[in-house]
């Protein structure tokens, strides 16, 4: 194998699995520490640094970062890492002054914003300290997009919203509530230098079934949770059946509790592994009682007298053919009844005020042609981003598409290339203070995860308002923080200095280390005292060693960074280093306003 | 050393044993040895080698002396009985151990200083008896601690860290053992795990006493150039005479040895040991051929390694002492200790 290439800063970024799963790269340890040291308000910025709304993704991310997380593969449960981003968007203190300082003289640009969501604000965010003019332009009569309208109050208090809408509409941009934009045309004719959409995916997808236009108990979800979230329907029948298998399907079951729903079932057609809700969010469904129907694919809505009274389905059953292809076979019939249905089986992009004439091309599905870099449309100085771009992703992922998208604006207004990006860049400082001091807590302990409390259950469903989950309690989380195994201390190796003594290997934990003669990759990782199986996880081998030309072999897989091969190297030819991979953003694209960010920092 | 404990992480793909232990399960305590010691690599082979041949730990014991060697026995094998004698005597507590109790395996660590100075005497009786045990001298040519002066094994012209050079002629304990009639002499060196491992486990499983002299760098006070017991020099000056691999009962060999150049030893316990000349004109089976190379290399200031010397033809300790098959320990009391009356019988028999 070739020496691994570790000044290359994605592969250290891969190290840091959390931050590698994150689609904005939070510096996730980084955080963490802070935390543990009772510096919220440092553990805030540096979320807000790269996911912008800390607070409300502290409650309801989608999470890619845990599943991941290293904890698991060593210890089963993953470090709670959402919950934690909580904790610091909690305990914070006043976090404005330290944000980047938004100059007096504008720079002559005017940047139309359609939609007032997580991906358009980012945007906004990211383009006030260069000095641009913005209109941000939203058709609710409130901020915030889907996490607004989709999200109900029991999981995202709008106390949290406006907080963190607020700080960047502070800042100095335009926003005009309840101004939908008609006409995408008209505004292009206006004198705008380029123009953002981020209008989200909109429209809840329809279940065409017989019976459905002969009732008015048949509500699209995402339609109906914006309906409940600007209080337009406050009640629902008795017995209501959620059809669908996602995390609307969720937020519709516990919203139906708590506007009257005595008997609430949510329907889906497969199996309960290939069902897209979250674990985290289907629990909590299932603890509030909710039924859950499994294989059960609607045929019809049976409506008598104009009164929705049932649901007819076939029940299914799967299987796995002798070539690995799924087959369904209908098994039998049922009737549930009820008294309101609602659809949670996707959501569409829908864009009915972009004239079709003006150069953006989109697809048959209503999504645009976007370039997964740039987020340019091909209608020059139009971009997307968010779900209006690529369809229905998550709110994190919004975010990491309007940091692309800011810069991309930027180096348009620019006459830059926009494919001219600036790359990853990284930092690594030894960690070591001293003898067996290391700036991180390196001491390993098996400790289960600790359960975020909630509110006791006869007290959720009085108040559609009522926050279920309270947040960690200090004790809760200053033993939480402790179980982040700091993947972003880096084991680092410098071949020219091993002596090769096997002490790093002796004292390795989890014996992921060895030296061995330089081999093929799929051989060397047999090698490995714990073999390294795990193929999604690189391997590290070093130059040459000085002394018998052998190399040094690390499986990243299952290395728990406790430091003890550096501790126990004699010439610290291995390191514990800490890595903090640099971000580019929209003000690193502009130098000049980079320099004075810092300083205001 | 480390500061931290070295904590017990179940992975679910750690390799076990037959015995359904896992390498970790025959850990020790932490070691307070200098980071880079050669002895924590030795602990390492040890361990490695216990776990291949599914020893049961309470089948084990592991006896030491005085000195930065002695201490290693605490730093694997948690389970197993141990005992830490006296400086230099610790042949004495293994013969009454093996009187004792002769199922269990026994596993001596010495160094230089425990093996070659204080307690020269008891080694070279413990070889006479050929006491069934794995007796390991970690080598490292100092003092280390007691601040890294010269030791027995230090060769003519070794510098000591202040660059000051020794003058008196070393004890080489893989000579001095050959001649004094051991079954099984091996040098090995630290930080090659690949020839020790098989060398402690073919020593492990020979009936009589098996010595592995084991150079192991002092990281502390012997790794200087100048020195002959550095990582650096002991690579240069390690050559490798016979290849050793162990075999376990039942096992088919997997790599096809060349004949000829092969020699295959059966052992007591049903495993054999395969011997792999680098050298056509070597016999690890002949006393006089193997002093006389480990001298001519010795002449060329080289270090010979591998199995230098065997022999399974010899009965142990217990044998020539006629002991009974059953370890005394299982005998009960009565039995063991049949009274005064008895006593007057036996000596009234010799009159």
């Amino acid at each position: 194998m070739q020496p691994t290439d570790t000044k290359n800063p994605e592969y250290y970024h891969k190290v840091v699995d959390c931050q590698w799963g994150c689609p904005a790269h939070t510096d996730v340890p980084g955080y963490i520490r802070h935390i543990a040291q009772g510096e919220y308000t440092q553990a805030y910025l540096l979320n807000r640094e790269s996911n912008v709304f800390p607070g409300i993704l502290g409650r309801v991310c989608d999470r890619p970062c845990e599943p991941v997380c290293r904890r698991a593969r060593v210890d089963e449960e993953p470090v709670a890492i959402c919950r934690l981003k909580r904790v610091a968007g909690d305990l914070k203190d006043d976090f404005k002054p330290y944000l980047p300082s938004v100059p007096e003289q504008k720079n002559g640009k005017k940047i139309a914003i359609i939609g007032a969501g997580c991906a358009s604000m980012t945007v906004a965010n990211d383009l006030l300290p260069l000095g641009y003019e913005m209109d941000v332009f939203e058709p609710l009569p409130e901020m915030g997009g889907l996490i607004r309208s989709n999200i109900p109050k029991f999981r995202l208090p709008p106390e949290v919203i406006d907080e963190e809408f607020d700080v960047i509409v502070e800042q100095g941009i335009n926003l005009h509530l309840n101004h939908p934009i008609e006409s995408l045309k008209n505004l292009l004719n206006e004198d705008y230098d380029a123009v953002l959409v981020g209008t989200g995916a909109p429209k809840g997808r329809e279940l065409d079934l017989p019976g459905r236009y002969d009732t008015d108990q048949i509500h699209i979800g995402i339609a109906w949770l914006e309906s409940v979230a600007f209080d337009h329907i406050d009640e629902v029948g008795e017995k209501v059946l959620i059809i669908g298998g996602g995390n609307t399907a969720m937020d519709c079951c516990r919203t139906s509790l708590r506007l009257g729903g005595k008997d609430v079932k949510v329907i889906y057609r497969g199996e309960r592994h290939a069902m897209k809700s979250s674990d985290w969010e289907l629990e909590p469904a299932l603890e509030e009682n909710v039924d859950l129907v499994l294989c059960h694919s609607p045929e019809e809505y049976i409506v008598e007298d104009g009164k929705l009274v049932g649901m007819r389905f076939s029940v299914m059953e799967y299987s796995v053919d002798d070539d690995g292809k799924k087959q369904s076979r209908k098994v039998d019939e049922a009737i549930i009844p009820c008294d309101t249905v609602i659809l949670a089986i996707g959501q569409e992009n829908s864009f009915p005020w972009i004239e079709r004439d003006l150069g953006i091309e989109f697809d048959q599905w209503e999504v645009p042609a976007v370039d997964p870099i740039t987020y340019e449309s091909t209608l020059k100085g139009v971009f997307f981003a968010g779900d209006a771009a690529f369809g229905p992703k998550n709110i994190i992922e919004a975010v990491e598409q309007g940091h692309q998208a800011a810069i991309s604006i930027h180096k348009y207004c620019n006459k830059e290339s926009l494919t001219d990006r600036l790359p990853h860049g990284m930092n690594l400082v030894t960690a070591k203070m001293g003898i067996h001091e290391w700036s991180y807590s390196n001491d390993y302990d098996y400790d289960d995860r600790y359960e975020v409390p909630t509110i006791p259950m006869q007290k959720r469903f009085k108040d559609i308002n009522i926050e279920v989950e309270l947040g960690y309690e200090p004790g809760q989380f200053k033993r939480e923080v402790e179980r982040c195994l700091n993947c972003d201390i880096q084991t680092d190796f410098v071949a020219s200095l091993c002596i090769e003594c096997d002490a790093c290997i002796d004292i390795c934990p989890v014996n992921c280390l060895t030296i061995t003669e330089n081999d093929e990759e799929s051989s060397i990782r047999q090698k490995i005292k714990t073999p390294a199986d795990n193929l999604d996880q690189a391997i590290y081998v070093s130059e040459d060693l000085p002394q018998t030309g052998r190399v040094m072999v690390k499986d990243e897989d299952v290395c728990i960074h406790c430091g003890l091969c550096a501790e126990r190297c004699p010439t610290a030819a291995w390191d514990m280093k800490k890595f903090t991979l640099q971000v580019p953003y929209a003000s690193d694209e502009a130098i000049d306003v980079a320099k004075e960010t810092k300083k205001a920092v | 050393m480390s500061y931290i404990k070295k904590p017990n992480i179940a992975l679910s793909n750690a390799p076990k044993n037959e015995l359904g232990m896992t390498y970790t399960d025959y850990e020790g305590a932490m070691s307070t040895l200098c980071a880079g010691c050669g002895h924590d690599s030795i602990t390492g082979a040890i361990i490695q080698s216990v776990f291949d041949l599914n020893i049961l730990p309470h089948r084990m014991i592991k006896m030491s002396g005085i000195g930065c060697s002695s201490k290693t026995p605490a730093y694997f094998a948690n389970q197993s009985h141990g005992f830490n004698s006296v400086h230099g005597r610790m042949p004495s507590v293994a013969t009454g151990a093996n009187a004792a109790n002769k199922e269990l395996f026994c596993i001596g660590v010495s160094g230089d200083g425990d093996t070659l100075s204080i307690g020269m005497g008891q080694f070279s009786h413990a070889i006479r008896r050929n006491l069934n045990m794995l007796y390991i001298i970690e080598n490292n040519g100092v003092y280390g601690l007691t601040k890294g002066q010269f030791s027995a094994s230090a060769d003519v012209g070794s510098t000591a860290k202040k660059g000051e050079a020794n003058k008196q002629v070393p004890i080489d304990p893989c000579q001095v053992a050959i001649a004094l009639g051991a079954t099984f002499v091996a040098r090995s060196f630290s930080g090659d795990k690949d020839q020790l491992v098989p060398l402690l486990k073919a020593g492990l499983m020979h009936k009589g006493f098996a010595m592995v002299d084991v150079i192991s760098p002092c990281v502390t006070f012997n790794d200087h150039e100048g020195s002959t017991k550095s990582y650096m020099s002991t690579r240069e000056s390690k050559r490798e005479a016979v290849y050793t691999d162990y075999i376990a009962p039942f096992n088919e060999i997997e790599v096809n040895y060349e004949k000829g150049s092969s020699i295959e030893v059966d052992l007591h316990d049903g495993g054999r040991v395969i011997l792999r000349k680098t050298d056509e004109s070597y016999s690890p089976q002949s006393r006089g051929d193997s002093v006389k190379n480990i001298r001519a290399a010795s002449d060329e200031g080289e270090l010979l390694t591998g199995l230098l010397y065997i022999d399974e033809s010899q009965q142990d300790f217990t044998d020539t002492e006629n002991m009974i098959d059953q370890p005394l320990n299982s005998i009960d009391h009565k039995t063991l200790c049949p009274g005064k009356k008895a006593l007057k019988n036996l000596l009234d028999s010799y009159r």
